[in-house]
């Protein structure tokens, strides 16, 4: 089996739905930092059945929210003198700014570019938030 | 609490900006004022109201005018923003921004939807949603409400039958959602298939436990309505224009209609009127259509002298 060494310092985000890893890995420009990451994919979980991981060394600061919004399910592990400090599971934001873009043709965010969208959670189960301008909902 | 403390200062964007409580605060204002105009026609002197309307309104606008004209203020109107800099590319909030330079209080009406939301972000000074898009128009609610009070006396208690475009009609979303706060409500809704309530209202009805009947006859929600809301269907809500000629003469109240209704029901109306309300109906005493827009003046008067804390 394919082994990655226990990292020192830094963050392993760890119960990654299968198959999401890599846009993970995109959304949160991974790539561009200069960090060393491992990205492993369909790691056997008992928890998950397949899961995906991903390892970062080094000082990062994340951003939880979308996180939370990529992969609910998620688990952000901190790591520092090769021990987890802090374990920080994002789940979905009530309140999403600037993340998402409305879908409405009608609504006002269509036309006006320079308004940050800012949406609100309004149904867990089927991951459907609200527009705050429109009201139209949208599923992530 | 007095209307005009509570009301101070605030913008109004949604229906349920304001509590049932707020409502008939602002009510008793309304009374006030149709009961004793002349006691509130300087109220506003010295104030300046600027509507600024995206949009075709003749109605709307005209009753927020009248309303600033009796209290004793003043107007400044943007009737066609196409002529103004907003044909040059300005932003809505930069619009608004120079407006609340030279107003007291705005009232905007515009396409999009949450454009009122966004006007009242950026504004200095309280904005009023006169409608936009399909999504809000709450001072319509605020006359309707009134209406209902002012002729049924309450707004508990009351079988309420909305009949026409469902689908489409802000007025008819906007007065549901006020009306499930009240206790003791039944509706009837009135639509084609094509016209239906949006699944999402019927979903916020039945979490509110509150009991609705679906047909598509009038006639089977007649008898039991106190209070009857007609639509018109309108064509701009259509994609093309055989289906609006198809649907727009589907539910017509007529004289042998209004047999059907109780005595001391009322037959409600936002207007314009096309053809959904025969006219032969309009002498008919529950036909309060005509005085429900005089009420959405005194109402708008209330609302305009709170919101600018004149009174």
């Amino acid at each position: 089996m394919l082994r990655v060494e226990p990292i020192q310092e830094g963050i392993v985000l760890d119960h990654i739905r299968a198959g999401m890893g890599m846009r993970i890995f995109q959304e949160l420009g991974l790539g561009e930092r200069g960090l060393t990451v491992a990205l492993l994919m369909n790691v056997p979980s008992t928890k998950l059945g397949r899961k995906d991981m991903i390892k970062i060394t080094g000082v990062l600061d994340l951003d939880l929210t979308k996180l939370g919004l990529l992969d609910p399910g998620i688990t952000v592990n901190y790591i520092q003198g090769g021990t987890v400090v802090r374990k920080v599971k994002p789940g979905l934001p009530e309140r999403v700014v600037g993340l998402i873009r409305c879908r409405n043709p009608r609504c006002i965010t269509s036309t006006e570019t320079y308004i940050v969208p800012e949406f609100t959670l309004v149904n867990p189960a089927t991951k459907e938030y609200r527009c705050s301008f429109c009201g139209e909902r949208v599923r992530v | 609490m007095r209307a005009e403390v509570a009301l101070k200062g605030r913008s109004f964007i949604n229906a349920l900006d304001l509590s049932p409580e707020e409502y008939e605060a602002l009510f008793d204002l309304a009374e006030e004022i149709r009961a004793q105009p002349e006691a509130f026609a300087e109220v506003c002197k010295g104030k300046v109201l600027a509507t600024l309307f995206y949009e075709p309104s003749t109605r709307t606008r005209l009753s927020f005018e009248a309303a600033m004209l009796r209290l004793g203020g003043q107007i400044l109107t943007v009737a066609d923003p196409q002529t103004s800099s907003v044909a040059k590319g300005e932003s809505l909030a930069d619009t608004i921004r120079t407006i609340a330079c030279y107003a007291d209080l705005i009232v905007i009406r515009h396409p999009k939807e949450g454009a009122a939301h966004l006007a009242a972000m950026y504004s200095p000074i309280p904005v009023i949603n006169g409608g936009d898009g399909a999504r809000e128009h709450p001072t319509q609610t605020l006359t309707d409400l009134f209406t209902i009070r002012t002729f049924k006396g309450r707004l508990s208690q009351l079988g309420v039958a909305f009949c026409g475009d469902l689908r489409y009609g802000r007025t008819v979303h906007s007065l549901l959602r006020a009306l499930l706060r009240y206790p003791g409500m039944r509706f009837f809704l009135v639509s084609p298939e094509e016209l239906r309530l949006p699944e999402s209202l019927r979903d916020e009805l039945q979490a509110h436990g509150v009991p609705f009947l679906e047909v598509e006859q009038m006639e089977e929600a007649l008898p039991h309505a106190d209070v009857l809301y007609m639509t018109r269907v309108q064509k701009e809500r259509f994609f093309n224009e055989e289906d609006y000629l198809r649907l727009r003469d589907f539910y017509i109240l007529t004289p042998e209609r209004l047999h059907l209704l109780k005595s001391d029901a009322i037959v409600m109306h936002p207007l314009p009127r096309v053809t959904e309300i025969a006219y032969a109906v309009d002498a008919d005493p529950r036909a309060v259509y005509f005085q429900q827009v005089q009420l959405g003046m005194y109402a708008r008067m209330a609302l305009i002298a709170s919101v600018l804390g004149v009174v």
